[in-house]
């Protein structure tokens, strides 16, 4: 390096490599900025053509009435199929996070949440064709495979989500129950989870929105119904909203699709409140918990 | 519980007490046993999900061997079934949506956990998971009418003017419907998981480390390349094959604007089609049994391609040590 000669009138912004880095960092710190731009603008640009295009089919006769002209029947089956769902989800993924956080060893827990991540990353189809398979092939589509399909696909969310809170449950409150000589399945009930309680209805809240519009099983299982009426019948195909979605989208009916649009609109808005309500939950109980 | 000698000695106090032993031994076993046949039960799922799926593709399997993977014939009416343009049409627009989409959704993380400021931190973060909550029918939906009509008329003309010496990008076709729309849906399905998970590792990098980094001269993307994504290296590939997993396996949005093609072409611009949407395509139309042993077959392998993918990640994620945050 040569010796360079000190000049007082040189200006004190950086020149040369360390100029041309600080403009490189700069360039990268606008492109990371423009990533999270176009991510929030294509959210934006999606609920906006949803609801753009949705509020003018949007009328009481089309979220009450029948198929040519609502879709009534299909908010309802919906409804009831993703209630039976979480009815045989919810249960059964807070027993497993009960085993997980109170029960399991090691290598239990390692294999059973191992379970529940490959369960959560199974495509959706496959849990189609899976229940196809057990419950509709030889036999007829019904709204109950359809719940149970949901419910295979809330089950892992529902599980691993109340096993997060139960883990923050803190252990001096077991321990506390313990010196006083309570038995464990009391402990569990009285103590554990009630101060569980908000972080297993926010994961299974979260559950349900994913579930509601999951579309690639029930094309499988709960597909051939008629959508003029509701039965309320859970032993027969039900009419249910992402299905009609789907196949009014294959269709090229421009009214058609005018009603898709309509009930993609209450289903993205049905979703975004239910998954922005429990995130706000979820963020409170944890403030609460950690405090 | 109040234990005085007095009611020690009460013989009906000793009779309580003896009940409410015998409860809690036989409510601690009853819990005990229910939650671990519920954690077998989910377990069990699994098992039978493999079974069920194999079992149901058995005719297709002893009918066409391992041939059925490379045999790009598929034709219902004559009983001839192939995966192997379904493989490719896989391939290409999860591989696009990936490098597409992983980019991206490790820039937004980058932002979101060292550039943002709070409170945009705050705002940004939820609407980019939000991305993720919204129906795959709907973004396919969406896909058709709005994506399609404007990729079709707009990008692929650009594209192909630009760069059609490379065959990807050849003439357009008459409808919007490509693996390239294709691509770019899933895309916009990738890039919410891979971000979440890669604003959470680079959030667990120290903060002192970072500022030894700045401290020393560098730049905040030295510090970005020469601290930050070196230590989380492995669960950014691990966070990118778990969007890749969600990629291979989206069934619904990618049938509704790939345009059910069969045929293996080179440019990205021709319709294709994957093995999860030619499920949902045809499954609900197939009569014979041949046809829905040759759909099963299809979810066989979509099956173990998604839980190797799976698997995969999980591996990296705990062999090098982020396996609580990649594991969501």
């Amino acid at each position: 390096m040569s010796v360079v000669a000190f000049d007082p009138t040189a200006p004190l912004t950086p020149s040369g490599n360390l100029r041309r880095r600080q403009i490189f960092s700069r360039l990268a710190e606008s492109g990371a900025t423009l990533a999270a731009v176009v991510a929030v603008a294509v959210l934006g640009i999606v609920i906006y053509s949803v609801a753009v295009h949705g509020a003018s089919a949007l009328s009481l006769d089309f979220l009450t009435k029948g198929a040519p002209i609502g879709i009534g029947p299909a908010i309802l089956g919906t409804a009831l199929i993703v209630l039976v769902a979480t009815a045989i989800a919810m249960p059964i993924g807070v027993l497993v996070a009960l085993y997980l956080s109170e029960f399991a060893g090691r290598r239990a827990t390692t294999q059973i949440r191992l379970t529940l991540d490959l369960l959560n990353g199974l495509p959706s189809i496959i849990i189609g064709l899976f229940i196809f398979k057990m419950l509709v092939d030889h036999r007829q589509q019904s709204g109950f495979a359809a719940a149970v399909a949901l419910a295979i696909i809330e089950l892992p969310m529902i599980a691993r989500g109340s096993q997060e809170v139960l883990l923050l449950v803190p252990g001096s409150m077991r321990e506390a129950a313990d010196a006083l000589g309570v038995s464990r399945w009391r402990t569990v009930l009285k103590v554990i989870l009630p101060s569980a309680l908000g972080g297993i209805v926010t994961a299974t809240v979260l559950a349900i929105a994913r579930a509601a519009g999951e579309t690639a099983p029930l094309i499988l299982v709960c597909s051939v119904f008629d959508a003029r009426h509701f039965s309320g019948n859970i032993g027969e195909a039900i009419p249910n909203i992402p299905v009609m979605i789907f196949e009014l989208s294959e269709e090229a009916n421009p009214e058609g699709f005018a009603r898709a649009w309509g009930a993609g609109l209450v289903l993205v808005a049905f979703i975004l409140v239910t998954s922005l309500g429990a995130r706000a939950m979820h963020a409170r109980s944890k403030r609460k918990m950690s405090s | 519980m109040s234990a005085s000698p007095a009611a020690l000695r009460d013989p009906r106090a000793a009779r309580r007490r003896d009940r409410r032993k015998r409860a809690d031994r036989i409510g601690d076993r009853l819990l005990y046993g229910v939650c671990l046949a519920a954690a077998l039960l989910a377990a069990a799922v699994i098992v039978a999900i493999g079974y069920q799926v194999i079992h149901g593709a058995g005719p297709a399997i002893s009918k066409f061997g391992l041939g059925f993977l490379v045999d790009t014939n598929w034709q219902p009416n004559f009983g001839e079934f192939g995966a192997g343009s379904l493989l490719f049409g896989t391939a290409v627009s999860s591989f696009m949506a990936l490098l597409l989409g992983a980019p991206i959704a490790i820039a937004i993380g980058l932002y979101l956990s060292l550039l943002a400021p709070a409170g945009v931190r705050g705002v940004v973060a939820p609407l980019v998971e939000l991305l993720a909550a919204i129906p795959s029918v709907i973004l396919g939906f969406w896909g058709i009418l709005v994506l399609a009509p404007f990729v079709h008329e707009k990008i692929e003309p650009w594209l192909h003017d630009t760069l059609g010496f490379i065959p990807l990008f050849g003439p357009p076709q008459t409808t919007g419907s490509s693996i390239f729309t294709a691509g770019l849906i899933l895309t916009i399905m990738v890039i919410p998981i891979v971000a979440s998970i890669s604003r959470d590792l680079f959030l667990a990098v120290p903060r002192d480390v970072q500022d030894g980094a700045g401290a020393l001269g560098a730049t905040r993307w030295e510090v970005v390349r020469g601290v930050v994504l070196p230590s989380t290296a492995s669960g950014v590939v691990a966070a990118s094959l778990l969007g890749l997993g969600r990629a291979l396996g989206e069934a619904i949005a990618v049938t509704q604007v790939i345009g059910a093609g069969s045929s293996i072409k080179a440019s990205l611009f021709e319709t294709g089609d994957t093995l999860a949407a030619r499920i949902a395509n045809q499954f609900p139309g197939a009569l014979t049994e041949l046809h829905k042993a040759s759909l099963f077959y299809l979810g066989a392998i979509l099956l173990v391609i998604g839980l190797l993918s799976n698997l995969f990640a999980q591996w990296i994620g705990r062999r090098f040590g982020y396996a609580g945050k990649v594991a969501r």
